[in-house]
């Protein structure tokens, strides 16, 4: 201890901050950072600066820092990496002791480590690229409040993915109307229609109106074609108060499923729900509108597979993925990367996929992948090898765009899943021969056949804003 | 484009494969293969058509536990629809590892379609 003596001033981070030597713990929380330096500041001192400002640091000493073991609780850069075909930006790998954070608070930890660091002006740019979330600090998260084989148990749907459909137009239908849209969907053969993101309870149509008209549609679907169905009520609301209201009134319905928007709701109140649905048994559907504006920009923010995995922590038992063929951003690897950091219990680092650390998720339960955005029947040979079994593939306009409405659609889709599906285990290859598979399928469905004339060329082939980093040759 | 044409009255269904033509015997060879090949262990399940939304059928034996032969898994299928021909009959395959079903569907519909 003689050597902790108090001097006023500025010191530099690296002092510090930076320690290559370091081993990290196991019970480490581990983040790799993609990090643009001002000119002029040498990359140990920019990883040290990051280190220090999402844990322990300031600008300057204090001199109740010697009140405390700083050497325990400091965040530590271990390690800098170069960003494979970029000079001008570099990986900083840092290591959190486990008790800087709360237990089961996926909001503390981004309270810090996505904090002011990211403000902070010796950092040109800075992307929170992935976390190692120790074993350890999993166990003290709620998880997913059903997981996958929960939800397939109670909905009777094995060996193929699941479809559904959200509700169009977005905005101004009225509760009966919509409720017309849900029970076309249903009945014509998926499993779930969605409400959009932005239905909350508007003046055209208020919650609770939607919910009644939506539930006797699930039941009159479900009682006409034997099979289990759900509608993703969406329980978003101004408050906490609200939303739990809201859900609690779906469960009084009957309703399977509810939905949830964990960005701009908020961690706090998507873990709450996450809660309420593990104590209600009802089912969890979550939505990301606001994760482009953090994870679009290769350079600044954070990367989706770190909002995933911060989801998985908080709770819920679906959450879109991208599609990787339809009409919003992502990379093949990379959504493969992160659908399976949503899915698998284990995921080793692959830097392929964009995987920085191995991540242990231990007996937590999976959530469901959802690919949802500008997909048709066309894309269902894609779709089906990318996702495999245990995902929702949903199908907006390419439902209730059918020439012969949403009940036709949903007869396509299902159709064209089961057609994929079947030829899959029959030991074809589902992407390289799904022109022939959907055509055969087509001969017994007109529904199919319709389909495919309808949407025979549309294609989303715009090149990747937000690429893996790989050499550019 | 041809004319609007109404979406039939709404129809039961099965789950799995049942928006396709009946399987071939062929077909239902090649969807046992295939459970087989994923390690899962097959089961036979059946019930009468109105208890059909019930999770639980009644069970054929017992689950057949290693079994691989796609030949002696068809046979006991046809022996649980020979001796309950008014039923349906489903094919499951148990995975013990994700400790749900990798599979199950709809062998003989009683009824037809």
């Amino acid at each position: 201890m003689a050597e902790k003596i108090y001097q006023a001033g500025v010191k530099e981070y690296r002092k510090t901050y930076w320690t290559p030597d370091y081993v990290p713990l196991d019970t480490d929380l581990l983040a790799c950072f993609k990090v643009v330096a001002q000119s002029g500041v040498p990359p140990e001192e920019a990883a040290a600066a990051v280190a220090a400002e999402s844990s322990t640091g300031t600008w300057t000493t204090v001199w109740t820092d010697l009140l405390t073991d700083l050497d325990y609780y400091k965040g530590r850069a271990y390690r800098i990496e170069p960003v494979p075909g970029d000079s001008s930006a570099f990986y900083a790998f840092v290591a959190y002791p486990i008790d800087l954070f709360e237990e089961g608070s996926v909001v503390n930890v981004l309270t810090s480590l996505v904090g002011n660091v990211f403000g902070f002006k010796a950092i040109r740019s800075l992307r929170l690229e992935d976390i190692r979330f120790p074993i350890a600090y999993v166990k003290t998260c709620g998880g997913p409040p059903n997981g996958i084989q929960v939800e397939r148990d109670r909905l009777n749907k094995y060996g193929r993915p699941m479809l559904g459909c959200t509700i169009k137009p977005k905005l101004g239908l009225s509760a009966k109307n919509y409720g017309r849209a849900v029970y076309e969907c249903l009945r014509g053969g998926l499993d779930f229609t969605k409400d959009d993101e932005n239905i909350n309870s508007q003046p055209f149509m208020r919650w609770r109106h939607r919910f009644e008209f939506v539930m006797e549609a699930v039941h009159k679907a479900e009682a006409e074609t034997g099979e289990r169905k759900g509608h993703y009520l969406n329980v978003t609301a101004p408050t906490c108060e609200d939303m739990l209201e809201r859900a609690e009134f779906a469960k009084s319905l009957g309703a399977p499923i509810i939905m949830h928007d964990f960005l701009t709701g908020g961690f706090t109140a998507n873990t709450s729900l996450a809660n309420w649905c593990r104590k209600n048994g009802v089912l969890l559907h979550i939505h990301r509108a606001m994760h482009a504006v953090l994870d679009r920009n290769p350079y600044h923010g954070i990367h989706f597979r770190v909002l995933t995995k911060c989801l998985r922590l908080s709770g819920g038992d679906h959450l879109h993925s991208g599609t990787v063929v339809g009409k919003l951003e992502g990379d093949r690897e990379a959504t493969i990367g992160w659908i399976d950091l949503m899915r698998e219990s284990f995921v080793p680092e692959s830097r392929g996929r964009g995987i920085f650390f191995d991540q242990d998720w231990g007996s937590m339960p999976g959530v469901i992948p959802v690919a949802s955005g500008g997909i048709h029947v066309w894309h269902m040979p894609a779709l089906v090898t990318i996702f495999g079994d245990d995902s929702c593939l949903q199908f907006g306009g390419g439902t209730l765009g059918h020439p012969w409405g949403n009940a036709a659609g949903a007869a396509a889709n299902r159709v064209a899943v089961e057609a994929c599906v079947d030829a899959r285990n029959q030991g074809r290859s589902v992407e390289r021969e799904g022109r022939e598979i959907l055509t055969e399928a087509a001969q017994s469905s007109p529904e199919l056949k319709i389909a495919m004339d309808t949407w025979k060329e549309i294609k989303f082939e715009f090149d990747t804003v937000d690429k893996l980093d790989v050499q550019k040759r | 484009m041809p004319e609007v044409q109404p979406y039939k009255a709404t129809e039961r269904r099965g789950e799995t494969f049942s928006y396709l033509p009946p399987l071939s015997p062929d077909k239902i060879r090649g969807q046992i293969q295939y459970l087989v090949s994923q390690g899962w262990n097959p089961s036979i399940e059946h019930t009468e058509p109105e208890k059909s939304f019930s999770h639980y059928w009644y069970m054929w034996k017992l689950p057949f536990f290693g079994e691989t032969s796609v030949e002696k898994i068809l046979a006991e299928i046809e022996a649980c629809h020979r001796a309950n021909p008014g039923h349906h009959v489903r094919l499951v395959g148990y995975d013990n590892y994700t400790q749900s079903m990798g599979t199950a569907f709809i062998v003989y519909r009683a009824g037809g379609r």
